[in-house]
């Protein structure tokens, strides 16, 4: 597994999810908090390429032995791609949450939204306080 | 590690004899047109009898029963299964009857379930009874749709269900599957439902409240009346989920707790063996205003004393299974009772609390009691002090194995941390209980010295750890057939 | 003991239950008494029923007579089979979670689909679960069931979907066979039951293109030992397959416990409800099986489960998983020819009785209707009292029907025992208006 870490170019959202921003475009995933406490993953249900998401709404499930998680959309938009090598390779979420474990990649609907995501202390600061 | 059935195989082998072919030999090509024969035969296994009976035998060596030791699994109430029960059950006479036989030729098996029902009310305290359910989820499903008809025949039409944190899992799904929406209301520091919650909770929208006394915590919830009288007040019923009614045979009915529909778990109550997983049986009692819901058929008993089954029931929820219920498990329910009495029910009920409390005064100084209460006939402790050494609930369970003992409930209810739920049910004697004292005290101690001894138990199994992360993530299912290509 | 625990009597640990709610009186229940006398009082309740070895049986409607060998027995009686739990400690329980890995084979070879799960109740309620699985899959509420599918299966079908507000529509099954044309537009699911309740053989393939041309699943309802002969549901595009397993090695036991199986194709894996047994290997390498896919459950996903199904029918699992290794590859197909064997001399025998007319006309695997001049209900009953249990009524479940008789003919009747039977039968049709019905 990897070490704890919660990089400082990404945007966090407060049911531990990520954000890293490039145009207009955006990619979510988990943090390494999430990963941590779902335990290993062995599914993942993610929706298809045209699919609409919207802030602060559920988009998918992660499934570990004893668990399902759903996962929050921390911005809305258009779905364009799923990570597909988490069909064969669950995992990945486990062992590289930030890169290889990414899960959807967004065309943005509101780049407004992003001010109200948290930076890297925030989202630190929040899981010290729970 | 033993070979499956399929990998015993050899083409040709055989066990089966059939009789002798005495009507003309029409073969399958004029019996059947082309488009409906099955082409490619299924691959059974071609074993001869001697290999099918080793193969068997070899793979129950692997099992722990009841038979085999203590199995003090919280809220399953592995309690003994008297052998008698399985020679009566093998009785041709109740073994070899056709469900739809005249009903003039089952009149004693239409006796047995009609006396059995009686019992069943008289245990609960309530008025009628349908047998059909066939296990606890299904009971649950069947309570919640006679709820539903119940409301429906008043024109009312509330939507909620309520149910406590600790509940089975069963519960919420139970609910959702009859149409309903799941509220779950917090439990208090006595480990009861919390009464302010409740009452924030109840209104004229709710249906109904799901609920097991005591509950799943082994603690009998002293508001019950109060509980009951305020769900009722909203027009609410209460069901009752029979997993822990081995406390309070004899001592107290659910239906003078004021539970309206009262569901009964055979396999665990009343002794009918759990068969590694099944088949059980989930009868449901109903007061006397439910009593016109019931599933059909219902079996009435004519003044010259014949039997029969009547189906004129227009206000019934219809059929929740084929047939009429789980007979051969219901005729083992039947002699348990009828075996016992009374007085040996209430003795019951007496022991499994007495046992419970003493299995608890043996071990509490090892780990966290959540609830400073009296148990009943299980109880819930946290396994948390033994994270100090880096031990999990999990590991001191799989270290038991090695002790002999099978392990407690773990991880359940949620609302407990490392939880272990530990019921030893009334027929361990005194030696046993002491014995499982004597292992998890032992567990607890390597866990102490020799942390490792726990993390990476069972060692003395015929397997190790099984990686479950694996078998979910790649799943197999079935045998692989070399064929297959795989 | 007591004084270990704390309190000077057992009443005081049930300080903290309310008086009001204590029994303070005995259960009114006979007393208890000893093991001789219980099996004597069981033994009087087992004699007034007629087993069906007491008499000739043709009485099938999804509960059949065939025989059940004795090592059935002898491995479901063994107590570390019987007496055990759940297998949710999986070191201790290899024995029956490999048997329950077998038996998910074994009703995936028969049904010639993928994945199987661990055994259900009986056909009627793993029908209402496939249906269940149809209409999360496809957001329909619609569903179309044949009336050929056994009455008793569409009720508890209608019963346990009744808080889901679906739309039950049923498809004709005049003369022993469904409707052709099937009105299966905005349906989540097509539901035929093969063999049907009138031993009829339905065009399935016709019916699972209709479904899937309309966006719905096909669902099939077969029977084990006829899908030694039949083609499978595999074969012709059904989504799910679901049936009772009672035939397999499982006695009659007056309706139960019965064994309700299902198999599905790969994309419905994770809708599949019940258990579910995996292959996988433990830390040193041995291979070894566990539960498997349990976030599909209710205990853990509680109100979003597929379903709220806890148990199985595990021993009834075994004990067909046992029968259908005892008849193995060879036996399963030679008893399905032996008895559309018997059951097509049967019929024909049957038909030369002047007044009897077929209801079944078409090929036949074990069962079959036949019309009767008179009311069935009289004849079965006149029947009775010759020694034999003639079959059902099917007026009991169609309207309109009251004259058409379903009978079935396992392996255990004889040529003899037809012949006499067709004798008693033409008897009594020739005995002009002895209706004792």
């Amino acid at each position: 597994m990897a070490e704890e870490s919660y990089p400082q170019e990404l945007k966090y959202f407060k049911e531990h999810d990520w954000v890293r921003v490039s145009g207009d475009e955006a990619v979510f995933g988990i943090t390494w908090f999430a990963q941590d406490a779902l335990g290993e993953i062995v599914y993942v249900d993610l929706p298809k390429p045209g699919a609409a998401v919207a802030a602060g709404q559920t988009y998918g499930e992660l499934e570990s032995v004893k668990a399902v998680s759903d996962v929050y959309a921390p911005l809305s938009g258009e779905v364009v791609e799923a990570n597909g090598r988490l069909d064969d390779e669950p995992g990945l979420v486990n062992d590289d949450c930030y890169g290889e474990g990414w899960l959807l990649r967004v065309r943005l609907g509101d780049k407004a939204e992003i001010e109200a995501l948290m930076d890297a202390a925030a989202y630190q600061a929040l899981l010290e306080s729970a | 590690m033993a070979s499956t059935i399929y990998e015993r195989s050899r083409p040709g082998r055989r066990a089966f004899s059939l009789p002798p072919c005495d009507v003309p030999e029409r073969r399958l090509e004029e019996l059947l047109p082309e488009t409906l024969r099955r082409h490619a035969p299924a691959r059974l296994p071609e074993v001869s009898e001697v290999q099918l009976v080793r193969h068997f035998t070899e793979l129950s060596t692997l099992d722990y029963g009841v038979d085999t030791g203590p199995y003090p699994l919280g809220s399953c109430t592995m309690k003994y299964n008297p052998k008698i029960n399985e020679r009566v059950a093998a009785l041709e006479g109740l073994r070899d009857l056709h469900p739809y036989q005249p009903e003039s030729l089952a009149q004693g098996a239409l006796e047995l379930m009609y006396t059995l029902e009686r019992w069943l009310a008289e245990i609960a305290g309530l008025a009628a009874t349908t047998l059909q359910p066939a296990a606890g989820a299904h009971g649950e499903l069947t309570g919640l749709l006679l709820m539903r008809a119940y409301h429906e025949a008043r024109g009312r039409a509330p939507h909620k269900i309520v149910i406590p944190d600790t509940a089975h899992g069963t519960n919420p799904a139970s609910v959702v599957m009859a149409g309903y929406e799941a509220l779950s209301v917090r439990s208090d520091g006595r480990g009861g439902i919390d009464m302010d919650e409740l009452a924030a909770a109840l209104d004229g929208d709710v249906a109904g409240l799901m609920l097991t006394n005591p509950n799943t915590l082994g603690l009998f919830d002293e508001h019950i009346v109060a509980i009951a009288e305020t769900v009722h007040a909203v027009g609410g019923l209460l069901y009752y989920d029979g997993a822990n009614t081995n406390a309070v045979l004899g001592l107290s009915r659910p239906g003078d707790m004021g539970f309206d529909i009262v569901h009964f778990n055979t396999h665990k109550t009343f002794s009918t063996p759990h068969g590694g997983g099944g088949p059980g049986a989930g009868p449901i009692v109903v007061r006397d205003t439910l009593a016109a819901f019931l599933p059909v058929p219902v079996i009435v008993r004519e003044a010259d004393g014949r039997y029969r089954f009547d189906y004129d029931r227009p206000q019934s929820i219809g059929k929740v299974r084929t047939f009429y219920g789980n007979f051969a498990v219901l005729v083992r329910a039947y002699a348990y009772i009828r075996a016992l009495g009374g007085e040996g029910l209430r003795t019951a009920s007496e022991a499994a609390v007495l046992n419970a409390n003493y299995v608890l005064a043996g071990i509490r100084d090892l780990f966290d009691v959540p609830y400073d209460r009296r148990c009943m006939h299980e109880f819930v402790v946290s396994a948390e002090p033994l994270k100090q050494y880096g031990v999990k609930a999990l590991d001191l369970a799989k270290r038991l194995l090695d002790y002999g003992v099978h392990p407690p409930t773990t991880y359940f209810p949620l609302i407990v941390p490392e939880a272990l739920m530990i019921e030893p049910t009334e027929t361990e004697s005194k030696d046993e209980l002491d014995r499982v004292i004597a292992a998890i005290r032992a567990a607890v101690d390597d866990a102490a010295r020799d942390p490792e001894l726990l993390t990476t138990a069972p060692h003395t199994m015929p397997v190790g750890r099984l990686d479950e992360v694996g078998a979910a993530r790649h799943p197999v299912l079935r045998q692989r057939f070399p064929e297959d290509g795989v | 003991m007591l004084a270990v625990v704390g309190v000077g009597s057992q009443e005081e640990l049930y300080a903290e239950i309310p008086e009001t709610v204590r029994l303070r009186a005995p259960l009114d229940l006979p007393a208890g008494i000893s093991e001789s006398e219980l099996f004597a009082e069981l033994r009087r309740l087992a004699g007034a029923n007629s087993p069906a070895g007491a008499m000739v049986s043709f009485l099938g409607a999804g509960a059949y007579d065939h025989y059940v060998p004795a090592v059935v027995d002898a491995i479901t009686g063994r107590s570390e089979f019987a007496t055990a739990y759940t297998p949710y400690q999986p070191e201790r329980s290899q024995g029956v979670l490999q048997s329950i890995f077998e038996y998910q084979t074994a009703i995936c070879e028969l049904t010639g689909l993928p994945v199987a799960n661990a055994s259900m109740y009986d056909a009627g309620t793993a029908l209402a679960e496939a249906v269940m699985i149809a209409v999360t899959q496809t957001g329909r509420k619609r569903v179309l069931v044949s009336r050929g599918v056994h009455p008793e299966y569409r009720q508890v079908l209608a019963t346990e979907t009744a808080g889901l507000a679906l739309e039950i529509a049923e498809a004709a099954c005049d003369d022993g066979v469904t409707a052709a044309a099937l009105r299966a537009a905005d349906t989540a699911a097509v539901v035929l039951q093969q063999p049907n309740f009138f031993g009829g053989l339905e065009d399935m393939a016709t019916a699972a293109r209709a479904a899937h041309d309309a966006g719905a699943l096909f669902i099939a309802v077969v029977d084990p030992i006829a899908l030694g002969i039949l083609a499978p549901p595999g074969d012709y595009g059904a989504d799910i397959a679901v049936g009772d397993g009672q035939a397999l090695g499982n006695p009659l036991n007056f309706g139960g416990p019965y064994l309700g199986f299902m198999a599905v194709g790969e994309a419905l894996v994770r809708r599949l409800p019940g258990r579910l047994v995996g292959e996988t290997v433990d830390v040193e390498g041995r291979r070894g099986f566990v539960l498997t896919l349990q976030t599909r459950e209710q205990h853990i996903r509680r109100e979003k489960a597929t379903s709220n199904i806890c148990s199985n029918h595990a021993l009834n699992a075994l004990a067909a998983l046992v029968y259908l290794s005892w008849l193995g590859k060879q036996g399963l197909p030679e008893l399905g020819l032996l008895c559309a064997r018997k059951a097509d001399y049967l019929r024909a025998r049957l038909l030369e009785i002047p007044g009897v007319a077929p209801y079944t006309a078409g090929p036949i695997v074990r069962e079959f209707a036949l019309r009767l001049p008179r009311p069935a209900a009289g004849i079965i009953s006149a029947l009775a009292e010759r020694g034999y249990l003639a079959g059902v009524d099917a007026g009991r479940f169609y309207a309109g029907l009251d004259d058409v008789l379903v009978l079935a003919v396992t392996e255990r009747r004889t040529r003899a025992e037809m012949d006499a039977f067709a004798g008693a039968l033409a008897d009594e049709l020739a005995t002009p208006g002895a209706d004792r019905g």
